[in-house]
């Protein structure tokens, strides 16, 4: 089944712009941000989602996003401060219901899941990957030779 | 006391200056390593170069047992999370951020975040200024809920020579304070108003045109 949801990316770098490339090709409405106009020619040329160019801090871009009327935000850029805000203002002024944050600080990411706010650390993630991909390793050697 | 300024550029070195003249202990964040080697030369505060939104970086400034932090950085994004970082992490009592974007400020206060615009503050005093040259200071307090004014009275203000108690002021307006040959009184009914006479007086944003009015007798 296609999901047709209304989804605010912002950041349009290598994860937003293929976020939102997905997203668009799965049926959503996307509407991405970015505030570097030339980024967002980084978008797929079947994107048929609608592109802003503009800072996301500010609340004007976040109106003319319609983000009131969105059923999720995903913030993508590369300051995690920026993500960090854009996320709560969407969660506690928009009310959107499902904000998701990239943080890649694995201090800062701790304390805004006190405050509700998703996060995904990137940091944490790929430590985890690579210590599993480590004892798995060893493991693996044991497991070919059984 | 001891706090915490997070930011650089002349509003934190004077800042600083005022601060550490009063006795407080202070610590400055920056990011920039040359501003940073200027600041510590200048002023007798700890300077800690780094990211202030980095907890670690917090820590090392002291932030377990300061009393408060001001995050003053030209990014709004970095100042609301160094206040809430210091604030949920650090049980700093005081996080208190520069809104650079007017429209932030409400946000912030939203999110949990005390915040202040110096746009909206520098604004209205220029504009009270432009209007009325008796007009000495300007000061909101309570979010800009609450004006504190300070004025002289010229000899052709209307309430100069009535006592307190005959004056009509309009509601929630109170004259605080009256300063006369640099003594000041906190005034009752039974005082009377002087010509070069300062006065302090507390307003709100939506009667203060009016109660400017009863007292200098001046349009708008």
């Amino acid at each position: 089944m296609k999901s047709s949801r209304y989804i605010v990316v912002v950041g349009c770098g290598r994860l937003g712009s293929h976020l939102a490339n997905c997203l668009s090709r799965d049926g959503n409405s996307v509407v991405v941000i970015d505030r570097v106009e030339t980024t967002l020619n980084d978008l797929s040329p079947d994107f048929s989602g609608f592109r802003i160019n503009g800072d996301a801090t500010h609340m004007a871009v976040l109106k003319e996003a319609k983000l009131k009327n969105a059923d999720v935000l995903i913030a993508t850029t590369h300051e995690d401060n920026v993500n960090l805000m854009v996320a709560q203002v969407a969660k506690k002024i928009f009310h959107v219901p499902h904000v998701l944050a990239r943080v890649f600080d694995p201090k800062r990411e701790e304390v805004y899941a006190q405050l509700g706010i998703d996060t995904i650390c990137p940091t944490s993630v790929a430590a985890d990957m690579f210590l599993k991909a480590v004892t798995n390793g060893g493991k693996r050697q044991n497991g070919a030779a059984s | 006391m001891k706090v915490i300024i997070v930011g650089g550029g002349k509003t934190l070195f004077f800042l600083c200056r005022n601060f550490t003249a009063k006795g407080y202990q202070v610590v400055i964040i920056n990011r920039d390593k040359d501003e940073c080697v200027q600041l510590s030369r200048q002023l007798s505060a700890m300077v800690v170069c780094g990211d202030g939104s980095d907890a670690g970086i917090l820590k090392e400034a002291g932030a377990m047992g300061a009393d408060a932090i001001l995050a003053i950085t030209p990014n709004d994004q970095d100042n609301l999370v160094i206040c809430q970082l210091a604030s949920l992490k650090f049980d700093v009592p005081r996080a208190i951020a520069l809104a650079n974007d007017p429209d932030n400020t409400e946000i912030f206060e939203k999110l949990g975040v005390s915040a202040f615009s110096t746009t909206q503050i520098v604004g209205s005093l220029i504009e009270q200024r432009a209007s009325l040259e008796q007009i000495l200071n300007l000061l909101p307090v309570g979010e800009g809920r609450v004006n504190v004014t300070e004025i002289v009275l010229g000899s052709d203000s209307p309430v100069v020579g009535k006592m307190l108690k005959d004056i009509d002021l309009p509601e929630n307006a109170l004259i605080a304070v009256v300063i006369r040959d640099n003594q000041p009184m906190v005034p009752r009914g039974g005082n009377d108003l002087q010509t070069g006479d300062r006065v302090v007086l507390i307003t709100l944003p939506e009667n203060h045109g009016p109660v400017l009015k009863a007292l200098t007798g001046e349009q708008r």
